[in-house]
């Protein structure tokens, strides 16, 4: 087998005295789903906004499909094939969730500099976005500004934004974060669609999606790996039930 | 829906606007038209602000320097005997785009406060820049001897042609920020200032897109100084005074942001309420102080915003 799709090698980050990334390595093949558990403040989101391009690391090396991407600022990553969601909502509140996808579509065709057709009637932008809101079962709420969409299609247009952007690696923050039992239940079977066609970094406190989605799973506390491994080797760890699982289990 | 009310709402004030050089004949009040020129050209200055600030959130407190670059351009060249009009608008153009590229280019690193501060300290650079050149007058300002030649096209001289020059350039102003604000290139520019982490994330080099909407409010600015210049055939540094920036951007605040009509309206209320309250009293600034203050505190979307919400409010009676 060839390179893995995304190489970190002893990715490392000081904020201060925090070492919030310590000697993170990863090696994620193409086609894999690989989640990253840790308790609160282990410093998963740090490891996602590095490999996405928002934090630079102190030292550590960064390859994505061959490409040493380390030094390429954010929108280069994404027009490489990286592409985010983040754990707080992000969506452009003022606008429709057609636009929200549209405004995705439209950061990969080609430059803006185009002042005069109005972006609203462009079918090169308003149909693939269509069709993404079709993927995310949000086509109902086309029309809707993002800002009163509920807090499950909020998250819905969280990822779909990303998909928009054509990527190979998807990097997803926390997709669950604050859902109900339902509207997770709906992610996961999103998820496991969406897991077919693409390679995906998958953050997530929700350990049932995390053992039902996962084919690797690494855990991260205080910024280091203290384990890797397919989901059932991680289940029986002595290590990680210590540090996080067998906290999960007293509360 | 919403966009033919705004079109009405455009036709009916730019009529409007025709009609004042009639009237103002028909009353024997010529002094009108003056006012209500001096007035289109602050609103040309007042929505090419709205255009970075209000869509962009690009807070540029230094927007009366390119007013003053543009009325220099004028000024200067017309101080060596250069009259021609195409000449002369076209220096005020590439001057003052010139200008807002080198600022924006360092300011638009920054963001917040800094952004502020450092487009306010450039406009001091220059204010004082201007000052100190003796050459054109420095504080006491230069005079110039003629309006702008268009060869036998249009004759300033007159000032109902100077007039109507203006209500074409502002109508067309309108157009194209419209078109711009409705564009990729305006959904861009509306989303870094929405959220400017996300559209590095979907991938958008942000920066040339802020730049370049940067460089065309400073242009559009820069021709409504270069028009500022033709009324009063005098151009003095107090044009490009950090007060003059803040009152172009009262002007947007008290219209209504990200609305491009809103801040013609702000223009038109701002120098009507000086005009009428200065003739009342020297203190006419007491008056319109609680005036904009009522304005941010209980309209904050400006008068287009009380505007639309009165229809709205009949609407559902």
């Amino acid at each position: 087998m060839g390179e893995p799709l995304l190489a970190v090698a002893g990715l490392t980050k000081r904020f201060g005295g925090l070492l919030a990334t310590d000697q993170v390595s990863l090696s994620i093949p193409e086609g894999e789903l690989h989640a990253i558990i840790g308790p609160n403040g282990a410093g998963k989101t740090t490891v996602i906004a590095q490999l996405a391009g928002e934090i630079r690391p102190d030292s550590g090396a960064i390859r994505f499909s061959g490409e040493d991407i380390v030094s390429l600022p954010a929108f280069v990553r994404s027009a490489r094939g990286l592409a985010r969601s983040f754990q707080i909502t992000s969506v452009f509140r003022e606008f429709t969730a057609l636009e929200n996808i549209a405004l995705a579509v439209q950061a990969h065709a080609g430059h803006s500099f185009r002042f005069w057709r109005p972006a609203r009637i462009d079918r090169a932008l308003l149909g693939p976005a269509s069709e993404i809101l079709e993927r995310v079962n949000l086509a109902a709420r086309a029309g809707d500004p993002a800002a009163i969409l509920s807090h499950g299609e909020k998250r819905a247009l969280e990822i779909a934004m990303a998909l928009a952007t054509g990527p190979r690696l998807l990097l997803l923050d926390e997709p669950m974060a604050g859902m109900g039992p339902e509207d997770s239940a709906q992610m996961v079977r999103l998820l496991a669609k969406l897991k077919r066609d693409l390679t995906i970094v998958l953050i997530e406190h929700d350990m049932d999606a995390v053992f039902a989605l996962a084919d690797c799973v690494t855990v991260l506390v205080y910024g280091r790996v203290i384990a890797t491994g397919k989901p059932d080797a991680i289940r029986a760890n002595h290590d990680v039930r210590q540090a996080y699982l067998g906290a999960d289990e007293v509360g | 829906m919403k966009l033919a009310r705004r079109t009405t709402a455009t036709v009916i004030g730019l009529v409007l606007l025709a009609a004042i050089p009639l009237a103002s004949a028909f009353f024997g009040q010529p002094f009108y038209v003056d006012l209500f020129t001096r007035i289109m050209i602050f609103a040309i200055a007042a929505l090419s602000l709205d255009l970075i600030l209000g869509y962009g959130g690009m807070v540029s407190f230094g927007h009366a320097t390119y007013l003053g670059i543009g009325a220099y351009s004028v000024g200067i060249l017309s101080f060596y005997g250069i009259n021609d009009g195409f000449v002369q608008f076209g220096l005020a153009i590439g001057a003052s785009a010139l200008v807002a590229f080198l600022i924006g280019a360092i300011s638009l690193r920054t963001s917040g406060v800094y952004f502020i501060m450092i487009t306010l300290a450039f406009s001091q650079m220059i204010y004082f820049l201007s000052v100190s050149v003796n050459t054109y007058g420095g504080d006491d300002g230069l005079n110039i001897r003629m309006h702008s030649g268009f060869a036998k096209l249009i004759d300033l001289d007159d000032p109902v042609t100077l007039y109507f020059l203006v209500l074409a350039i502002l109508t067309l102003f309108l157009l194209i920020g419209y078109r711009i604000v409705e564009s990729r290139f305006g959904m861009v520019i509306r989303g870094a200032k929405s959220n400017a982490r996300r559209m590095a994330a979907i991938g958008f080099p942000i920066f040339r897109y802020q730049l370049t909407a940067f460089v065309i409010s400073g242009a559009m600015c820069g021709v409504a100084g270069a028009l500022l210049a033709n009324l009063t055939l005098f151009v003095s540094p107090s044009i490009m005074h950090w007060t003059r920036s803040g009152e172009i951007m009262v002007m947007v605040i008290l219209g209504g942001m990200g609305s491009l009509l809103g801040p013609v309206l702000g223009a038109v209320a701002y120098l009507v309420l000086e005009h009428g309250l200065s003739s009342v009293t020297a203190h006419w600034q007491a008056v319109l102080g609680p005036i904009l203050l009522f304005v941010v505190l209980f309209a904050k979307r400006g008068i287009i915003g009380l505007a639309a919400g009165a229809r709205m409010e009949t609407g559902h009676g």
